[in-house]
């Protein structure tokens, strides 16, 4: 190893002594290319890579018999149709508010059961009630999704306690605060884990001193515990942004009812039905596009935000 | 005994105003972990009640009307056994090809005098924003035969991005001493690998290994487009039918008499089929529970 680079440094300026020299490393390391990588690289182009090219489809209507390269290319017009189609302001806004309010309450939701469990004097309490907070994440979304519609059903255990029998499953109005809290049940505990992490390298001697000079609780929280997580929870916020557009699928689908499509029905499980039920295929091939786009331009925006602030570094 | 008095006393010395900020912080994280408990423990209750009780009364101790019918008809369903089957053939075999390719192309891109690390780099990286979607990847799949495979369910996502930078953070901070000894005994990359690296990367092998068999043991929407034959339907959808749809299979209440009885049926096969499913997860969370502190630390690379 020590001899490729030190061979590689003499070579620096020569182009062809550093052609020569790389041949020379890939022969000595072929392992690395062959063992190593070939499995990765090959599954990344096939299953990532030439999909890709697959989208070449959104401007065609595409006909399986004749392919992707020879169906009749129509341009812009499935982007037009969906961009000038009444629903699209609808599918839209569903999107944006459903990750947008997730955002909202969803993220401080970790911070603070991070905040509480640091106050929790005895050691063993507190793993038990992280024992307890961990569980609902190893729940599956189609498990999770089960629960909530008895626990809401018209029989279910809320109206039993309310004293109603409101069908909330059916109630567009009511199926974001369904989502959102739903997501804080199952993720807040689980997502507190790493700012318990960035609490506990708090410095114990700032603390202490800060306690020995009489900080009461908020003083504390102000002086010492929130500088020790501020880094932690700006990184996690600005991913979070830059994940906006991409709701997941399997949630939203499994929370959906006929009867309240009118607020749960998003940009990705629009894109399932009009494409595979349907067999519109390049329209939602289009639809997708669109939004996988403004993810990218999204993301890329968070990452320069990142790397202003973080002296030229950023996310990725 | 001693250590109670300790504690007592650690709540004692606080201020007044500390006191009632802590008291709230512990009614808070109690409010929370009740919103968790009960109703887990709701419906592990409700699992044993008549169907016919549970709708009018709701939970009753009365034990009389307490049953295992719902329990025996899951149970006996061939259904949930082959979705049972499936999901663990599935998630073991996905755990093990990720876990290989994950691992081994980990290793090259920690290295730095790798050559065409840039390239490997960027060429993976591109994939973590851009991507063909959700028609293209189908058509690829139908094109290479893969529906109503398991393969294809297994083999797209077999390589994680993530995973692998994890694991590449991870055998940058093994020492290189290991590294030039082992080159020096005349040991070349595969030897190495196998013999001095992964055994000491032993926890975050772990974790990407915990990481990839909950992540395929609780999805549903491969296999959910790719696999049509109810022999080859995983756990999930399996579950998606009785508890999304309310759709149980057809000889759990085959022998039922009336549709408002078939109705009240599905609706109490609901939640044995909860517990019947969350099972397994419950026997291995002990053992997952080892692997959360490495997990918080490969989590907090991304960060």
């Amino acid at each position: 190893m020590s001899k490729a680079s030190s061979a590689s440094a003499v070579g620096a300026g020569r182009r062809d002594k550093g052609l020569h020299n790389t041949l020379v490393y890939i022969r000595q390391h072929w392992q690395l290319y062959v063992l190593f990588m070939l499995p990765a690289f090959l599954l990344t182009i096939i299953f990532r890579y030439i999909p890709m090219g697959g989208v070449l489809i959104a401007f065609e209507e595409y006909n399986p018999f004749r392919g992707i390269f020879g169906s009749e290319w129509v341009g812009l017009e499935h982007f037009q149709r969906f961009l000038n189609s009444p629903d699209f302001m609808r599918y839209l806004t569903n999107t944006l508010k459903l990750s947008i309010y997730g955002l909202l309450w969803g993220f401080p939701a970790p911070i603070l059961l991070a905040f509480l469990l640091n106050r929790v004097l005895s050691t063993s309490l507190k793993q038990k009630i992280q024992l307890v907070l961990y569980m609902p994440n190893f729940i599956s979304v189609i498990v999770l999704c089960g629960i909530v519609r008895i626990l809401l059903s018209p029989t279910g255990l809320l109206n039993m306690m309310l004293g109603t029998n409101w069908n909330f499953m059916t109630m567009p109005s009511a199926f974001r605060t369904i989502y959102i809290a739903s997501g804080i049940w199952q993720g807040a505990g689980w997502g507190s884990i790493i700012y318990t992490a960035a609490l506990s390298n708090a410095s114990t001697d700032l603390k202490e001193a800060a306690v020995i000079d009489g900080a009461n609780i908020i003083q504390q929280i102000k002086a010492v515990e929130w500088p020790a997580i501020k880094d932690t929870v700006l990184i996690q916020f600005i991913m979070s942004v830059g994940n906006i557009m991409s709701v997941g699928f399997e949630k939203a689908y499994a929370l959906q009812t006929d009867l309240n499509l009118a607020s749960s029905e998003i940009i990705s499980t629009y894109v399932y039905k009009v494409g595979l039920l349907d067999g519109n295929y390049g329209f939602s091939t289009a639809v997708g596009l669109f939004n996988t786009v403004i993810n990218v331009i999204l993301l890329i925006t968070m990452n320069e935000v990142v790397k202003r602030m973080n002296d030229g570094k950023g996310m990725y | 005994m001693a250590q109670n008095k300790k504690k007592k006393s650690e709540f004692a010395k606080l201020p007044t105003e500390d006191k009632i900020l802590t008291g709230a912080g512990y009614a808070l994280l109690a409010a929370f972990c009740l919103a968790i408990i009960i109703p887990m423990v709701y419906i592990i209750l409700a699992s044993f009640i008549d169907p016919v009780t549970l709708q009018n009364q709701g939970l009753t101790f009365d034990f009389s009307k307490w049953t295992l019918t719902a329990y025996q008809r899951v149970l006996s369903n061939s259904q949930i056994w082959i979705g049972f089957k499936n999901a663990l053939l599935y998630s073991v075999l996905f755990t093990i090809i990720s876990l290989v390719v994950t691992l081994l192309a980990a290793y090259p891109m920690s290295r730095d005098d790798f050559k065409g690390k840039g390239f490997f780099n960027l060429l993976f990286m591109i994939t973590m924003f851009f991507g063909g979607g959700l028609i293209p990847t189908y058509l690829l799949i139908s094109k290479l035969h893969m529906l109503d495979s398991m393969w294809a369910v297994i083999l797209p996502p077999a390589f994680g991005v993530y995973n692998m930078i994890v694991a590449r953070t991870y055998y940058q901070g093994i020492p290189r001493d290991l590294q030039e000894a082992a080159e020096i005994d005349g040991a070349n990359e595969m030897v190495y690998f196998f013999r001095v690296l992964l055994p000491v990367c032993t926890p975050i092998i772990a974790t990407i290994a915990m990481w990839n068999f909950v992540g395929m043991w609780n999805s549903y929407f491969d296999a959910m487009i790719y696999l049509n034959s109810a022999s080859k339907q995983p756990l999930q959808l399996v579950l998606r039918s009785i508890l999304i749809q309310s759709q149980p299979e057809p000889g759990m209440v085959a022998d039922t008499q009336s549709t408002a009885q078939r109705a009240q049926l599905a609706e109490l096969l609901k939640y044995a089929t909860i517990i019947i499913s969350s099972i397994p997860l419950l026997i291995m969370y002990p053992f997952f529970q080892r692997y959360f502190d490495s997990g918080i630390m490969a989590g907090a690379v991304k960060g």
